[in-house]
């Protein structure tokens, strides 16, 4: 039976990549192929439906799809993730010149974040908030504003342009469109530099999250064991030094699968119990999450 | 091996990575770098760089650098990404040297000489083989043709004045005319080739590039020449570009260099000669001799080149033969020369229409047709061919000169 993958088409680039590795991965004797979703809601759902074999996931859906499986008695494998995947962290930077020093500093000021469903510059960093004592919206007794951008909603944050946007408006000409703080990934700090959203000098980190994991690769009840276990064998076994493999692997953005592991999930479930973002059987809690 | 880099108050969003990326590169995988320095994300910067590009880094579990005064001191631990990108690389010959004897594909457009990083797409050139492609000369020519560009806007003095009967100057017009022909055919030709070529093979690239450039020159004065009297050009014959057509359907590299260089252009040599001697005006003399002299170039290299080839392959010369004769077979229901191009010759060496005068251009043009046979059998004999074998090709070639 074809080993089926699911993985979200946050940009062009998936195809190539999946293209590449089926080409790869069928040339080894695995019998695969893959399918793309326009959102990550989507894919979780029809991993536990037993549609797809393996979803290639973000780590908000890796917390929908646990939840959803606990409680339909559905049981999941960890398959494996990319090296680049362990040991985030999430920061709220704000202007260089800013007075604020520390977080509890952000109370009745604005906050811009990602996206409603991104978990590394609006779930993990609103969480960050409350635990310094801070209250962000929509927290209906909220003493912080919370200015989100909206960008690529389904795509769990995978496409940073709303992560973008709240960098960009750190910096706005007009004060009406300033945030006094954004919220962004550890990489993302570097890359708007480079690019130069956020020029080098012109912002510091204010605060930053614990160290948290990002995408992982799930199985569910549509797979056979021995075809996960060889998709994993084949994954862990991808050499960086392959000419053939080390633009796909540059594509995806790791030099090596790793294991997986689960320990790196516990504050984002967190995050997402205190927003109600799912409840704890999985469905969609957000009242304003149109993905 | 343990090694340290200070980067004073660098941030990774200000360069500070090139100085870890020059440090880490004289270390091995596993290998340990300190960091040190007191910008205040160099912690934070640190972990999401060393993670994206596949080192180990423990931060400590806070020790940031991050939010908090004071200078930090941070540990890389070297990952094996950097030697497993190049573990399959491999120099694309040597840059001073000689190409090597086949060109590899997934050198792709790489200098010659360079470390080529193994992947990506490999080239799709035809002509990988250097004896097919190569002549010891081809840096010297190159050199050569680099030194003597000339402008056309200043290196002919088109006020000269030009008193030209009008005879003579429907029969310079109609010269021109069939020169820009020829040129642009001359002109595909070596794009063509280049555009088949691999870039290990620089030297020749480059001179087929000057070669099309010089061309390209010639097409332009030729046509600014036959515009001059502001009346409308000459004439085109349909044989006269059947036999050019001949030359831009050649498939093999030394074969389209031998029929356009070695026969077409070294006969064109004549024919500029006699044109540039007959001139009736500053103008044309110049246009010519401007012309002549790039010609050489190109027919030096094709010379060159073919000899190289049947030199390290006498069996070549009969590829060659062959060549000759299916063209020749392949116009011999043409007219060929363009009869108004045949009398215009006549007229500028006779300079009136006067009988004696036209005697007089006949017999030069009879000469000139002589010459060109003679040169034809020179470089025949220079690539290879027997005395008798290089007459019997060279009355092959075609009535059209090119």
């Amino acid at each position: 039976m074809t080993l089926v993958l699911g993985a979200v088409a946050y940009d062009p680039k998936v195809v190539a990549i999946w293209d590449g590795f089926r080409a790869w991965l069928r040339g080894r004797g695995l019998d695969f192929d893959y399918v793309l979703y326009s959102n990550y809601e989507r894919q979780v759902e029809e991993l536990l439906a037993g549609r797809i074999g393996v979803a290639w996931n973000s780590p908000l859906a890796w917390v929908r799809a646990r939840r959803l499986a606990a409680a339909s008695g559905v049981a999941l494998t960890p398959v494996t993730m990319r090296d680049t995947d362990q040991d985030l962290r999430s920061l709220v930077v704000v202007r260089d010149d800013h007075p604020a020093g520390s977080l509890a500093d952000l109370r009745g000021r604005f906050v811009g974040t990602g996206a409603v469903d991104s978990p590394q510059a609006t779930l993990l960093p609103l969480s960050l908030l409350r635990a310094a004592g801070l209250r962000p919206e929509p927290d209906p007794r909220a003493d912080t504003r919370v200015r989100r951008f909206d960008v690529g909603v389904g795509l769990h944050g995978d496409h940073i342009g709303g992560e973008r946007e709240a960098a960009r408006a750190l910096l706005a000409a007009d004060p009406a469109d300033r945030v006094d703080a954004a919220c962004m990934i550890d990489s993302n700090l570097l890359l708007f530099a480079r690019e130069g959203t956020l020029p080098a000098g012109s912002v510091r980190v204010l605060a930053r999250t614990d160290p948290y994991d990002h995408c992982t690769m799930t199985a569910g009840p549509g797979a056979s064991e021995a075809a996960v276990t060889t998709f994993a064998q084949l994954l862990l076994g991808m050499d960086y030094a392959d000419p053939a493999l080390r633009p796909l692997l540059d594509l995806e953005g790791l030099k090596q699968w790793q294991p997986p592991r689960l320990s790196g999930y516990a504050q984002l479930e967190r995050a997402v119990d205190e927003s109600g973002f799912y409840d704890a059987t999985g469905q969609i809690g957000a009242r304003d999450y149109r993905p | 091996m343990r090694a340290t880099t200070d980067l004073d108050g660098l941030g990774l969003d200000q360069g500070g990575h090139l100085l870890i990326g020059h440090a880490l590169a004289g270390l091995r995988p596993g290998d340990e770098l300190t960091v040190t320095g007191h910008h205040p994300a160099l912690g934070t910067h640190l972990a999401a760089w060393c993670r994206d590009n596949g080192h180990r880094f423990d931060d400590g579990g806070g020790v940031d650098g991050g939010p908090g005064p004071g200078p930090a001191k941070l540990v890389i631990t070297k990952g094996a990404a950097d030697e497993q990108r190049w573990a399959g690389a491999s120099r694309a010959g040597t840059a001073n040297g000689p190409p090597r004897a086949r060109a590899d594909p997934r050198w792709g457009l790489a200098a010659r000489g360079a470390l080529v990083e193994a992947g990506g797409p490999p080239i799709g050139a035809e002509w990988t083989e250097r004896e097919h492609v190569w002549a010891d000369i081809a840096p010297r020519l190159y050199a050569a043709a680099a030194a003597s560009q000339w402008d056309p806007a200043t290196a002919v003095d088109w006020s000269a004045a030009a008193d030209v009967p009008p005879p003579v100057e429907r029969a310079v017009v109609q010269i021109m005319t069939y020169l820009v022909e020829n040129e642009q055919a001359a002109l595909i030709i070596p794009a063509r080739l280049l555009s088949q070529l691999h870039p290990h093979f620089r030297e020749v690239m480059q001179l087929l590039a000057s070669q099309a450039a010089d061309e390209a020159r010639h097409v332009e004065v030729f046509s600014r020449r036959g515009m001059a009297s502001g009346g409308p050009l000459g004439t085109s014959s349909a044989g006269g570009r059947a036999s050019l057509q001949t030359l831009l359907g050649e498939p093999d590299f030394t074969t389209a260099s031998f029929l356009l260089s070695v026969l077409g252009e070294g006969t064109f040599l004549d024919l500029l000669r006699f044109v540039h001697e007959h001139a009736p005006d500053p103008v044309t003399a110049d246009v010519t001799r401007l012309a002549l002299r790039d010609e050489a170039r190109h027919v030096a290299f094709g010379v060159a080149h073919t000899a190289h080839l049947t030199r390290a392959d006498p069996s070549y010369l009969g590829t060659l033969r062959l060549a000759v004769e299916r063209r020749h077979a392949a116009l011999a229901d043409t007219a060929g020369l363009n009869a108004e191009v045949f009398d215009a010759l006549v007229l500028l060496a006779a300079g009136s229409w006067q009988p004696a005068a036209i005697g007089r251009g006949w017999q030069a043009v009879q000469e000139l047709r002589r010459r060109m046979d003679e040169g034809r059998r020179r470089r025949l004999a220079f690539v290879g061919f027997p005395d008798d074998e290089a007459a019997a090709l060279s009355a092959l070639h075609t009535r059209n000169f090119m």
